[in-house]
């Protein structure tokens, strides 16, 4: 299942390390984060509920950037 | 500006003020020190903060926490100094923060510009309820409802227009602003706008499933598929950081101790840590990392709005390298509205025959079989044709008041064993052949694009190798056309799946980097389109098939439109080099004068925050394509 979410980030390589640590989160299959339109694609693997593993992802992205936020 | 940028240009003037001051009064000792603390941390504060949260959750690379220590650093060792400049790393954190204000600034507006300049999005759909308009949501409204557009407004959804005649501007779905006339009966597409009569429209599609919508979305996604500038640099930056920090550790360590164990030196450790911390303030890879990504955006943005969809960051980047351009010749280079232009050696009347080739290809829609029936000029009585059967590429058999009627080329009439007169005459040949004799033939031609020409040419000019046509049609007709716009190869007679094939064979024999870019319009071709490294489909408007299978869509059918895609990729690619070069080198040149003492804090502030400045700067030149 793929979903789009918006994000709020105010640097460009902090978006990537969120990238990377959605990437690592587990559940999901692969993750894409664009700073130009703060928006973040989410591929959840399969048996993965997105409402269960957004959380996880959203506390992975605080880890490397405190000031994201992900609205889902 | 935003609610969190006018914080912070406050706290940038105040701590620049007090810097100034400070600076002009003659303060001695742990005053001074005190008193330079207060800019410090009105500028830093939230940086500080965050560095503390990074080494919590262990990111020691992360770039507020290397600014703290490059910072505090600084300080530290200006205590340590009887006259000690503070200055220095409070102008560090000052126009760290700057910098960050900037980026902050610049890409919040480019996202604006670039939104408005796709400003096709509609508010609102009218519908009349009881007499008088109500404005309803788009999303609200179900297909098949009646929808009023007056003049001046947007058409929000696509439909087929029940009453009123007026004229539509498609200039923000094709950058050109070429009127179009639409009566009762006509498909409209949403995006348009109404320019003189009020219109009624019977919505065909969800609001969801509207043109507007479809090419928001792509536009909107397109900058996440990424180019491999932008994989690059993502993986450039991740070990930048901490290669630098890395480096500025040796450099704070290693050398005191070499002139302190063999060379028999003083250790020096404060010039070498503030080098160190020299290195920690160049270590931000930011300028790379940010205006890369907005080049593209910038790029596809500004495509955009010259009437040029491409799909993401990564087409663009190939089309930039196109070496070869592959044309489909029908509705392409030609306009695909065929026309008879003859009718010889038919033993029965030319209105008969006609009659005979259009009904027998009724169930085609090929664009000739449309012709066909246009030239017939009446309804077709289906009841008429039985048994049609579609010899791909070839033509139709079908029964036709009992008769048997063959319809097609040279191809058909020898696989029916029919002896059939060739024509003199450059244009597609239909051969008929009734209950298995000759009846004659029919010739239709297609016209070449006025602009077909002119693209060509400009297409050499963009730097262009090899330009190939591949058609469906005759020999002679596919060398005429080729002969006038100056193609360089033809291959013709080719059935679908031959194209496929024969764009396999180009991509074979292409060498180096260069890609091969097909063109077609992405009715019939979808397979050659994602087989090409780059797909690009012409006259889009109203065309999902096309917008689905192509990777660059070309919104209306003008092949010019082919070179200044191709020029805007070049454009943006030129600007992602230039700053990939431009930053990667001024960092690297400021390490190694770092590194030599020759550069101070000062300038590796100019090489973080300066350099990032220029970059999304000249980043945002991507946007404007006009004059391409």
């Amino acid at each position: 299942m793929k979903k789009t979410y918006k994000i709020d980030v105010d640097c460009a390589n902090c978006a990537n390390k969120m990238e990377l640590a959605a990437q690592n989160t587990a559940g999901v299959q692969s993750a894409t984060v664009n700073f130009m339109t703060l928006k973040m694609n989410v591929e959840f693997e399969e048996g993965y509920d997105p409402n269960s593993v957004m959380p996880e992802v959203l506390k992975n992205c605080k880890k490397v950037e405190d000031d994201c936020e992900i609205y889902f | 500006m935003n609610k969190k940028q006018k914080k912070m240009l406050l706290r940038i003037i105040a701590a620049s003020v007090l810097l100034v001051a400070f600076h002009a009064m003659p303060l001695t000792g742990p005053v001074r020190l005190l008193l330079y603390l207060i800019p410090y941390f009105i500028i830093g504060y939230d940086i500080l903060i965050k560095a503390g949260k990074g080494i919590k959750n262990r990111q020691v690379f992360d770039e507020n926490f290397l600014m703290a220590v490059a910072t505090v650093g600084a300080i530290a060792l200006a205590i340590s100094e009887p006259d000690g400049d503070y200055t220095e790393a409070i102008a560090v954190m000052l126009f760290y923060q700057i910098g960050e204000w900037f980026q902050s600034y610049a890409v919040g507006k480019s996202r604006r510009n670039i939104s408005e300049l796709m400003d096709i999005r509609p508010d609102y759909a009218n519908i009349e309820v009881s007499g008088t308009l109500q404005k309803t949501d788009p999303d609200d409204v179900e297909t098949g409802s009646i929808i009023v557009v007056q003049p001046g407004e947007k058409v929000p959804i696509d439909g087929i227009v029940t009453e009123g005649n007026s004229v539509l501007n498609t200039s923000a779905l094709t950058g050109e602003s070429l009127p179009r006339e639409v009566n009762a009966g006509d498909e409209v597409i949403s995006g348009c706008i109404n320019m003189t009569g009020l219109l009624k429209i019977r919505t065909t599609k969800e609001f969801g499933e509207s043109t507007v919508s479809k090419i928001l979305d792509l536009v909107e996604n397109a900058s996440s598929r990424k180019s491999k500038s932008e994989d690059f640099i993502t993986k450039f930056a991740r070990i930048y950081t901490p290669a630098v920090c890395l480096g500025a550790l040796i450099l704070a360590f290693f050398p005191p101790l070499v002139r302190l164990l063999f060379l028999n030196q003083s250790a020096e450790w404060g010039e070498w840590i503030y080098r160190a911390l020299t290195f920690l303030v160049i270590s931000c890879p930011c300028a790379l990392v940010i205006s890369i990504p907005l080049s593209f955006f910038a790029g596809i943005g500004g495509a955009s709005n010259a009437g040029i969809l491409v799909k993401g960051s990564n087409y663009l980047e190939a089309l930039s390298k196109t070496g070869v351009v592959v044309f489909d010749k029908t509705g392409t280079l030609t306009q695909g509205v065929f026309k008879v232009s003859g009718i010889h050696h038919n033993p029965i009347d030319d209105a008969k025959l006609v009659e005979y080739a259009a009904l027998a290809e009724s169930a085609s829609s090929h664009p000739i079989s449309k012709s066909l029936q246009q030239a017939y000029g009446r309804e077709i009585d289906r009841t008429r044709v039985r048994d049609i059967q579609e010899i791909s590429g070839n033509g139709v058999t079908a029964k036709v008041d009992g008769a048997e009627v063959a319809v097609g080329n040279d191809k058909l009439m020898e696989a029916l064993h029919v002896e059939y007169i060739p024509c003199h005459q450059v244009g597609t040949i239909i051969h008929v052949a009734i209950d298995g004799t000759y009846a004659g033939h029919i010739v239709i031609s297609d016209m070449i694009k006025p602009d077909a020409k002119e693209a060509l040419a400009r297409l050499k000019a963009a730097g262009v190798q090899k330009t190939v046509m591949l058609t469906g049609d005759a020999k002679s007709v596919a060398t005429e056309v080729a002969k006038t716009l100056g193609i360089d190869e033809t291959y013709s007679e080719l059935l679908p799946a031959d194209k496929v094939e024969q764009v396999e064979q180009l991509l074979e024999k292409k060498t180096g980097k260069e890609t091969l870019a097909f063109v077609g319009d992405g009715i019939n071709d979808a397979p050659v389109l994602r087989r090409a490294d780059i797909g690009i489909a012409m006259g889009a408007m109203g065309s999902d098939a096309a917008i689905e299978a192509a990777d660059v869509v070309l919104m209306d059918d003008h092949p010019v439109k082919i070179a200044k895609a191709i020029k805007i990729s070049r454009k943006c690619l030129r600007i992602v080099y230039e700053n990939i070069v431009f930053a990667i080198g001024i960092k690297l040149i400021c390490l190694a004068l770092g590194a030599l003492g020759i550069a101070n804090m000062w300038l590796a502030i100019f090489a973080d925050v300066g350099v990032m400045i220029l970059a999304v700067l000249n980043a945002i030149r991507a946007l404007f394509v006009k004059k391409l």
